[in-house]
């Protein structure tokens, strides 16, 4: 089998339109992930013990079972109990569950890595909870969370090539199936291949880029 | 969901289960290979090494597998499915747990190596007796986080035909309309099998710090 070129050529647009849904929903998936990991981590560090535990367990089950399986409940269990979901619905909603479990997990941590003192300090000043949580904890916890959270944004464009698996119209769903079409299976691996890692790499970078000029931000605040 | 699809759910997670543990293991191997590469100073070992990890964690393991279904037939090797994907979960896990040594191996305190200079150590014996289990025990945790990772990453290779947990609770759920109770009762089996590891690796490593603290 040789390598042909003008396979990959013929099916730029096609590739592009994959691409593109590859890398929204991406971005949302993240987005969704963050926003919701971030109540998560909120609500189990104030909710009190009871919502601490129950979402506690929620979290661990969704860190220990495989995104595919989840996905497959979600896609072909869903409809049992009346959710219908399309492809592409499923995924998102799949992928921001999934990533929402550690992103959670990320943020507990980052609670966890501001100093007492500086939120009774806070307290001490009449801040309210909602004030103290803006105001301190976030700012403080930005730079702990950051590069953990880059890391994880990464693995997650990487899990979204299984939604491929339930016909989302993604990047490697598109490629492979231009690859099969065409008996052009050395082409189509090549693209998956190196798209995927040169966003990859330029996420990495721009991730310890941000973490470099939040540093500077802070210490020069300080 | 009745006991005898369970059952098979559950003979099937020891294929998973198989499969996981021999990546994991080759893995260590060529993991241990591509740290010493990196760690040798000279760039004909570093370079290829770092384009190893670079590439095995830029790329999906889907596409990975993918890969090499495609590839190695192509080349003339026809190998079993089970072959190529024990070949892929292996290489993939390869160049995260290099990640993890490499992270170990620069938390050895510099100077419990030079005390084993002044002591008269080879760098052999250096290697051996400090660097790689004080190394080894720093990165225990991230083994067994990377233990659970490929479990799950494991479920991906019912894409290409292996009839792990992920693939017999495809089937079952096809051929019985079940697919709710059969992919949450698999969804449990991934569960427990990673917490009981998780759990094991937790008492592991107490007991590791007992013995060489």
């Amino acid at each position: 089998m040789m390598f042909d070129p003008q396979v990959i050529i013929d099916k730029l647009p096609e590739i592009g339109s994959g691409l593109f849904v590859t890398l929204w929903l991406w971005i949302a998936g993240v987005l969704g992930g963050v926003i919701a990991g971030f109540i998560v981590a909120t609500a189990r560090r104030f909710g009190g013990l009871a919502v601490n535990a129950v979402l506690g367990a929620v979290v661990e089950v969704l860190r220990g079972t495989p995104f595919l399986i989840q996905i497959f409940l979600l896609y072909y269990g869903g409809p049992f109990v009346g959710l219908m979901l399309d492809p592409i619905p499923c995924g998102l909603i799949g992928l921001s569950v999934y990533s929402a479990a550690y992103y959670s997990e990320v943020f507990r941590a980052g609670y966890a890595s501001v100093p007492v003192g500086h939120v009774e300090a806070a307290e001490c000043l009449g801040m309210t909870r909602l004030q103290t949580i803006s105001r301190i904890q976030i700012p403080e916890m930005a730079l702990i969370v950051l590069p953990p959270s880059v890391n994880l944004a990464i693995i997650l464009l990487k899990e979204s090539a299984v939604l491929s698996i339930i016909t989302v119209p993604e990047l490697t769903a598109t490629v492979s199936a231009i690859g099969s079409q065409q008996y052009a299976f050395l082409e189509a691996i090549f693209v998956l291949a190196v798209t995927y890692w040169i966003i990859v790499e330029l996420t990495d970078r721009l991730g310890r880029q941000a973490e470099k000029r939040l540093s500077r931000l802070r210490f020069s605040k300080a | 969901m009745t006991l005898k699809l369970f059952t098979l759910l559950l003979e099937a997670a020891l294929s998973t289960l198989g499969i996981s543990l021999v990546s994991i293991a080759i893995g260590f191997v060529i993991a241990m290979l591509l740290s010493a590469g990196m760690q040798s100073g000279k760039s004909i070992y570093i370079l290829p090494a770092r384009l190893f990890i670079s590439f095995f964690r830029g790329v999906p393991l889907l596409v990975q597998l993918l890969l090499i279904y495609t590839l190695l037939p192509v080349i003339g090797i026809n190998v079993p499915g089970i072959v190529a994907a024990i070949v892929g979960l292996s290489l993939c896990t390869a160049a995260y747990q290099a990640e993890n040594l490499r992270g170990g191996f620069e938390g050895v305190p510099r100077g419990l190596i030079e005390a084993a200079d002044v002591a008269g150590f080879s760098a052999t014996q250096t290697f051996l007796r400090i660097r790689a289990p004080i190394a080894l025990r720093l990165t225990f945790p991230a083994l067994v986080n990377e233990a659970i990772m490929i479990l799950k990453s494991s479920s991906l290779v019912s894409v290409v035909g292996i009839i792990e947990l992920t693939k017999m609770a495809q089937d079952l759920a096809s051929s019985t309309y079940l697919p709710l109770p059969i992919f949450a009762s698999a969804a449990l089996i991934y569960f427990v099998i990673n917490s009981v590891i998780a759990l094991l690796g937790r008492y592991a490593e107490k007991s590791l710090k007992g013995a060489t603290a």
